[in-house]
């Protein structure tokens, strides 16, 4: 079974990297990229915060609900770990 | 008619471009400052800056169209490709520079296609400079929710049967769709396959050209 995460519904100011569009949004762990400078961070010079990346998988029916074309087709984008919350399954 | 004459027509028929005699924006007074400060402290110079742009604009889909046909030809290549892009493309020899490149196969049953939603990530070190389309608003926030939709758009009737998946560049990752072989090329030589693969076909809002 593929680990789930839901990317956390806040809306913190500032250089933020993460689709509002994908918040709140329950998806599964894709694969894991490593670890990258962290975008909030490196936006005012600050290269030391280094966090790890994913990349998370969505169903389409996850992210537009009905109005999704077609409810299993999938969005895969990269996610830094900090917004990624377990979900209990 | 050819030979007649119109004020706002080139001779080709369309119309002349207005010169740009507006004053320069904010940001564009800050470039033209901070380049020259550059220049005239020796830290660059403008051949060095008009060499790296002509590096820039050299890079074309051909870098892209010689990573897939060799993919097609070689198992070994593809499966190194899915596994690690970067390092297949580097060995290819590419300067892809410090690039994160992942390769996304498309089969009978998956087709794959690249946005990013908040700027314009873009592999360029193998495709060249991004369409202007990549780029706009419309593309980036429609293809993210009716990707069926936009494709149809481009001319691409996806099936029912087919899943689409989209990936969505949001950080340190660039894209390129691995295209399915066209059928009927199993004559072809790699670079013949190459000249079949359109831009499009990376970006995944098209397939290669059929053989022939």
């Amino acid at each position: 079974m593929a680990e789930q995460v839901r990317v956390k519904a806040m809306m913190p100011p500032g250089h933020v990297r993460t689709p509002a569009y994908l918040r709140g949004k329950t998806g599964v762990i894709e694969r894991r990229l490593g670890v990258f400078g962290n975008p909030e961070e490196l936006a005012y010079g600050r290269r030391d915060d280094r966090r790890e990346l994913l990349r998370v998988r969505f169903s389409m029916a996850e992210i537009w609900g009905d109005a999704a074309e077609r409810p299993d087709d999938t969005l895969d984008a990269e996610i830094f770990a900090h917004w990624l919350e377990p979900v209990k399954g | 008619m050819p030979h007649d004459h119109h004020d706002h027509l080139s001779p080709s028929g369309h119309p002349f471009r207005a010169d740009d005699d507006v004053p320069l924006s904010y940001w564009q007074c800050m470039e033209i400052a901070i380049r020259e400060l550059l220049i005239d402290k020796g830290e660059t110079t403008a051949a060095e800056i008009a060499s790296q742009i002509d590096a820039m604009d050299s890079r074309s889909p051909a870098n892209g169209a010689a990573v897939v046909a060799r993919a097609w030809v070689d198992p070994r290549f593809r499966a190194q490709l899915l596994e690690n892009a970067a390092d297949a493309t580097r060995e290819m020899g590419f300067d892809i520079g410090p690039l994160n490149l992942i390769a996304v196969e498309n089969t009978a049953d998956v087709h794959n296609v690249i946005v990013c939603t908040l700027c314009s990530c873009y592999p360029r070190n193998l495709l060249g400079l991004p369409p202007d389309w990549y780029k706009s608003r419309a593309y980036r926030s429609r293809v993210v929710k009716s990707p069926r939709a936009v494709l149809r758009e481009f001319g691409l009737d996806l099936p029912e049967t087919t899943t689409v998946r989209v990936h969505d560049s949001t950080a340190d990752m660039r894209y390129i769709v691995l295209p399915a072989r066209p059928a009927g090329t199993e004559r072809l030589s790699e670079s013949e396959l190459a000249a079949l693969v359109t831009r499009d076909s990376m970006i995944g809002t098209g397939i290669p050209l059929s053989a022939g």
